[in-house]
């Protein structure tokens, strides 16, 4: 009973918190209608035992991204209406929603048949005795090491590429540089 | 099948609820991207489809247990985190470009 709680608070939240980010005009409010998703799927996270992935869902999303998509709108002074009133496609607004109905049902249908598993993974199991942490640990410092410290390079290329395309361009060096 | 078994399915929910929500979440995402024409709110609509996947991954991790399903979110994580620096970056360059009204369509300015 309260696990069925729990569930319908998080899934609450998560969806009308998405329904927020696509009704409200200003992006500021957007951005905050985000958070609150983000937030309803941390908690359905811990409902589902994945307690490490809801700390750095709260950690990463809702407090790094979530700040950086602040800071742009706050950068760029875009906290004005969404300009919705030229259509530049006739009829595309109604398409979207069609094509949104169609995915919805081809979505839950699909969630509803039964699955081809293959074989299960080596990476652990989810539901053993140890804590959810340890078991991450274990297997993200041995079987995962690799692909671990692989993503702390993505991360550098990351930063690199986004110095590189938001620095001002020199007016005189431009030739130059390019 | 008991009774005692019948009462502790329906105490917890099971895979199908999180992933009606995952599909939701998702179909929301997708509609936003086709919706809206503000390229920061298109942006937090990828985050939404991006949040359906990583909810669905982790309800499986759950289902099979199997913890690879939370790896994959965890690395989802961390990729996302790259995509939103470098497309927050070429969001600021769009917006530099052109000042007034920078709408999706302005993304073509980026073909040089």
């Amino acid at each position: 009973m309260v696990d069925w709680i729990v569930f319908g608070a998080g899934a609450l939240m998560t969806l009308l918190g998405a329904v927020g980010v696509l009704t409200v005009k200003n992006p500021v409010h957007a951005a905050l209608m985000l958070v609150q998703t983000l937030f309803g799927v941390a908690v359905l996270f811990v409902a589902q035992g994945a307690h490490f992935l809801a700390a750095v869902q709260v950690i990463v999303y809702a407090g790094a991204i979530v700040v950086l998509f602040l800071f742009v709108i706050m950068l760029l002074g875009v906290d004005r209406d969404d300009n919705m009133s030229g259509e530049p496609l006739k009829g595309q607004r109604i398409a979207a929603a069609v094509v949104g109905a169609i995915a919805l049902v081809e979505l839950i249908l699909i969630s509803r048949v039964n699955f081809v598993l293959g074989k299960a993974s080596t990476a652990g199991i989810a539901n053993g005795a140890e804590t959810n942490v340890e078991t991450i640990s274990k297997s993200l410092f041995t079987r995962y090491l690799f692909a671990f410290e692989i993503t702390s390079v993505l991360l550098v290329i990351a930063v690199v590429g986004a110095v590189m395309l938001a620095r001002k361009p020199k007016p005189a060096a431009e030739e130059g540089v390019a | 099948m008991n009774t005692a078994m019948v009462l502790s399915a329906v105490a917890k929910p099971g895979t199908g609820p999180y992933l009606a929500v995952s599909a939701v979440l998702f179909t929301l995402g997708a509609v936003g991207i086709l919706l809206k024409r503000n390229v920061l709110v298109m942006f937090m609509c990828v985050e939404l489809m991006l949040n359906a996947a990583n909810l669905a991954l982790v309800t499986f991790a759950r289902s099979l247990d199997d913890i690879g399903g939370q790896f994959a979110v965890f690395f989802t994580l961390v990729v996302a985190a790259a995509e939103v620096v470098v497309g927050l970056g070429i969001i600021v360059s769009i917006f530099r470009r052109r000042k007034s009204g920078a709408t999706a369509d302005s993304a073509s300015l980026l073909k040089g």
